[in-house]
């Protein structure tokens, strides 16, 4: 309400800018070209005087200027009187282009491309209001504040980094473990996490570099497993599978009763062992997957390609899966809605597209351009969701 | 609510623009006098709108309101409040808002300070005026509008460019804008002039005090700018003959012939024709700059909007205005009448030669920045013009014209006495020579031109000083007449004195730069030390340091000249989180005029690092030289007779009499 009454009160101004000069009567204050011509004559004269140009210079320069002062003169007598009549009709016609041009020109070009709709929201209380209401990305948004300022809070950076593997953003989920890195000093755990961050970011291939960060944990603390486990995957993807079938198995060996990463590495060796595709998995129950991705990537797509149709299917259900479970707590993806149904409907599971369908709808709501890429999508697939 | 109240206010300036482009000339052509003022409401409430745009703008920046596109595209919460601020210009929309702003201001400056312009004159420049701002609003509501909204804003902004995070950018932009813009006025001006048919003496007066205030905004700017890319870009040059850079130049060449021009036009009615292209010409060159600063046609530090929709819209723009002012001017050239005679040997003569040598070496910029887009554009070969081809043409053209100057100021109007002159200008020459001859010896066999260059500045400053002793005969007369007589002198004499002496600044500054700048590049480990000139800089270590939006590495020098500390100096590493940028901060120490210069490169794993150091003698001259030549401009805009709207009532009403 505030906003339209704002833009009446403008409005108003606009139509007073135009109207206001043709309410008042009388002349226009005019200067004129005679009082230049003066000024000058007034100059050569001082300047005559304080010995700058001789006499007959003066002289001179005086008769050019008085010549141009006598012209000017006459030009200004011989101004048209005005006709009142018409200038009434001119002045009528002019109240009614500000009264009805100004505000209808500028309704209509401010509505192409103005969004009245939308209130301003400054940052500070969009803040408080994201706090109140618990979205990850706000307080994402206030940790990164709070570490950018403060970046030798280890713990912070410590949080951050899963969070940001959970969001997708591995580059960001590397940087947070180099600076816990940094900051907290070395340590094996420190080590470990920023080589699983590398290989998130690398859509689960253990890099060199990341590689590197696992030797580094392991000369730091040669029992840590979450480093054995990874090195082992590497000799994997390396080919070496009877390497990382050594190494698994001595962790198993190794490990204590009860240890919560056992059944995981169990799983990666019958795996490894029985040449399932998915040996990628997860060292430690409630870490981020190791294959990182919570959206199947290209290169993923790519791997699942070559695969026979029952693995393709069961690597691409269990990707199908995450991107779900992702899109349930950030519903503002629009593209990961579009691949979720996507994949959906390559799956044969319509009726489960179709739901995925009502479900972005409702997480897109807000967002017209949003909605309206699903409901093409929808159209574009035939699904009536 | 506060974005969108700001874009329907500058929606709005539109419309009242449109109003405006019609009304007053109506007004003229029946001598209507309500329609004739009209231009001054609408122009001063224009302002008022587009004020108010910008305050928007401004908060929304200050809010760090991502809803806003262009907020969210060029800020970021964590940035420093000034930059905040200055971020609302740093990018192509905001920017031109900032534009628009300057142009709306010097609309509501004609109306409200034109008070001694006569009627219909002032009537058709607002109109004039109205028509360019049309245009531009036009520009920003439909190709460039910074008051575009997200429906899902996100929580933090990209970040304004890390290289423009500095304070530069709250005084250069704003102060070439409104040189660049208010050379508009002048446009303006013409154009009225033109469709009025009234182009004599009396207008270039009421003209001359716009072109001194927007000539002397771009001068400060240029230097400004200059400076900024001096200390940021971490080369050490001053000026890279970059196309932007050359954008800047062309108009204030142009304009600093026109500022003389119109001069001559005032005093003897001569030179009419080609002030008014002048005027036109200039306006013309800023928008080419516009144009190619904006439409990426041009990769540059300035370039940052690469838009062909933009870029289309600028060149028509262009076009219409550019092609309507000449086609006014056919239309109008029969009217103009042969104005006073002079001989080729006097201040006219002078005020000639300097409009040809200026237009001339504007040529030269014009060529060599157009000529390798155009063949770019024609063969696809890419080439670069850079430094060598502008010190080969544009020194040869502004040598004679140095040399010229303190002729000029001397000489008498009509019919000049160059052999008076000569003798009057003696001793600068002498002065003149006696610096080549000691800079020869001393420097002899090393640098062959740069006693020469030495000797110009030294004559063309020696030459404004003698102008100013010529004038009040201080070692003439006794002192207190030359005191009478230096008050009595208009102050555009001393504006013009200050000028000139600010060009010989300048000039002594670039020579002494150019030819006995140090630079030195080493790699120092802490605790090592390195010798530049009479400097001793010991290399300390590297400390880190947090700054609200950034790390610095910072690499610590003390500096030591004769064995005593002199002080420290602290480069640095610039990173910026938010852009993931890395920016080189150089450390600059002033010694008197000169400068010590140190700009690092990254770190080795030893902790040694490259390191390079510039002893740059009597740089500071070459900005300082730019103020003084504002300074002359103030001082000539202040001059009685050229205050802008300072009628003297009591005055006024004793001279209505005699009329």
């Amino acid at each position: 309400m505030a906003l339209w009454l704002g833009f009446a009160l403008l409005t108003a101004a606009a139509i007073f800018a135009v109207l206001w000069p043709l309410s008042r009567p009388g002349k226009v204050r005019s200067g004129s070209d005679a009082e230049v011509y003066r000024d000058q004559l007034d100059e050569i004269a001082r300047d005559s005087a304080a010995g700058l140009i001789g006499p007959s210079e003066a002289e001179a320069a005086r008769v050019e200027v008085s010549r141009r002062l006598i012209a000017a003169k006459d030009a200004e007598q011989i101004a048209a009187p005005v006709n009142p009549a018409h200038s009434l009709w001119r002045r009528r016609t002019l109240a009614i282009v500000a009264l009805v041009f100004v505000p209808l020109m500028a309704g209509t070009v401010y509505l192409l491309h103005g969004s009245p709709q939308l209130p301003a929201e400054p940052l500070a209380a969009r803040m408080e209001q994201a706090h109140k209401n618990g979205s990850v990305a706000a307080m994402v948004a206030r940790v990164e504040t709070h570490l950018d300022r403060n970046p030798n809070d280890v713990r912070g950076w410590e949080v951050l980094a899963p969070i940001y593997i959970s969001l997708g953003r591995y580059d960001d989920a590397v940087r947070a473990r180099r600076n816990a890195l940094r900051y907290g000093g070395e340590t094996a755990d420190r080590q470990a996490d920023l080589g699983e961050a590398m290989v998130a970011a690398e859509n689960g291939i253990v890099t060199v570099d990341a590689k590197k960060a696992f030797e580094r944990a392991l000369t730091l603390d040669p029992d840590d497993a979450k480093s054995q486990f990874y090195i082992g995957l590497a000799a994997k993807q390396d080919g070496d599978s009877a390497k990382a079938a050594k190494l698994w198995q001595a962790m198993l060996d190794k490990a204590p009763a009860g240890t919560a990463w056992v059944p995981t590495v169990q799983q990666a060796l019958a795996k490894l062992k029985g040449g399932s595709p998915t040996a990628q998995a997860n060292p430690q129950p409630g870490a981020p997957p190791i294959a990182g991705n919570a959206a199947p990537s290209e290169q993923e797509m790519a791997a699942a390609s070559q695969m026979a149709p029952a693995q393709r299917d069961e690597m691409i259900r269990s990707m199908v899966a995450r991107l779900a479970d992702r899109l349930k707590t950030d519903g503002a993806d629009v593209d990961g809605w579009v691949r979720l149904v996507r994949a959906y409907v390559v799956l044969g599971e319509r009726d489960k597209a179709a739901a995925a369908i009502v479900d972005a709808r409702r997480a897109l709501g807000s967002d017209p351009d949003k909605v309206r890429r699903i409901d093409d999508l929808a159209k574009g697939l035939g699904l009536n969701g | 609510m506060i974005p969108e109240l700001g874009h329907y206010a500058l929606v709005l300036a539109l419309a009242l623009a449109l109003v405006q482009s019609v009304a007053p000339i109506v007004g003229v052509r029946t001598r209507d006098d309500a329609l004739m003022r009209l231009g001054s409401s609408t122009a001063l409430v224009q302002f008022g709108f587009v004020a108010f745009a910008f305050a928007a703008l401004v908060t929304s920046y200050l809010t760090s309101d991502f809803s806003v596109a262009n907020v969210y595209e060029n800020s970021h919460s964590l940035m420093p409040t000034i930059y905040k601020f200055t971020s609302t210009w740093g990018n192509h929309e905001g920017s031109m808002l900032l534009w628009v702003l300057i142009l709306s201001l010097f609309g509501a400056l004609v109306a409200a300070f034109g008070i001694n312009l006569p009627a219909t004159l002032k009537a058709n420049v607002l109109a004039v005026q109205a028509w360019i701002a049309s245009a531009f609003y036009l520009f920003i509501l439909f190709t460039s509008n910074p008051f575009l909204r997200l429906a899902n804003p996100p929580f933090e902004g990209r970040a304004l460019n890390p290289v423009l995070q500095d304070p530069g950018l709250a005084i250069h932009p704003p102060f070439l804008y409104l040189g660049y813009v208010g050379f508009s006025i002048a446009f303006s001006f013409a154009a009225a002039a033109l469709i009025e048919g009234r182009i004599d003496a009396a207008w270039a007066r009421f003209v001359r005090p716009w072109i001194l205030v927007a000539w002397m905004a771009l001068t400060l700017g240029i230097a400004m700018g200059s400076y900024w890319a001096y200390y940021e870009l971490g080369w050490g040059g001053w000026w890279f003959w970059d196309p932007v850079e050359n954008a800047s130049l062309m108009p204030w060449l142009a304009g600093t012939a026109l500022l003389h021009s119109a001069v001559v036009m005032e005093k003897r009615n001569a030179l009419k024709i080609w002030t008014i292209l002048l005027a036109v010409l200039t306006f013309s060159l800023s928008l080419i700059g516009t144009f190619l600063v904006r439409s990426g046609v041009l990769t540059s530090v300035h370039a940052f909007a690469n838009d062909p929709t933009r870029g289309i819209f600028i060149l028509v723009i262009l076009v219409v205005f550019i092609g309507g002012a000449l086609g006014l001017f056919a239309w109008r050239a029969p009217l103009l009448k042969q104005g006073g005679l002079f001989a080729p040997i006097s201040r006219e003569g002078a005020l000639v030669l300097n409009n040809l040598f200026l237009t001339t070496a504007c040529l030269t910029v014009l060529v060599g920045t157009l000529y390798p887009i155009a063949l770019e554009a024609l063969t696809g070969e890419k080439i670069s013009v850079g430094a060598p081809f502008f010190n080969l043409t544009f020194g040869p053209v502004f040598i004679p014209l140095l040399l010229a100057m303190p002729f000029g100021p001397l000489l008498a109007w009509k019919r000049g006495d160059i052999y008076g002159v000569a003798q009057r200008l003696m001793a600068a020459g002498a002065l003149a020579i006696l610096a080549v001859a000691i800079v020869l010896v001393a420097q002899y066999g090393r640098a062959t031109l740069a006693p020469f260059g030495i000797g110009l500045a030294v004559f063309v400053m020696g030459g404004a000083v003698s102008d100013m002793v010529e004038r009040t005969g201080v070692f003439r007369l006794p002192g207190a007449t030359a005191r009478a007589r230096a008050r009595g002198l208009p102050r555009s004499v001393w504006g013009t004195a200050a000028a000139h002496f600010g060009i010989g600044l300048t000039l002594l500054g670039i020579v002494c730069v150019t030819h006995w700048s140090d630079e030195k590049i080493v790699e120092l480990k802490p605790g090592e030390s390195t010798i530049v000139r009479h400097y001793h800089l010991t290399f300390e270590g590297i400390v880190p340091r947090q700054g609200p939006n950034y790390r610095d590495q910072i690499a610590k020098f003390t500096v030591r000249s004769g064995g005593a500390v002199v002080g420290e100096m602290m480069p640095s590493k610039r990173t910026f989180v938010a852009r993931d940028m890395t920016t080189t901060e150089s450390a600059l120490m002033t010694r008197g005029v000169s400068q010590l210069y140190i700009s690092i490169g990254d770190a080795r794993s030893d902790g040694s690092i490259a390191v390079r150091i510039y002893y740059k003698p009597l740089v500071l001259l070459i900005w300082l030289g730019a103020v003084v030549m504002a300074f002359g401009g103030g001082l000539s805009l202040s001059d009685r007779r050229l205050r802008v709207g300072a009628p003297k009532p009591a005055a006024r009403a004793a001279m209505q009499p005699a009329e």
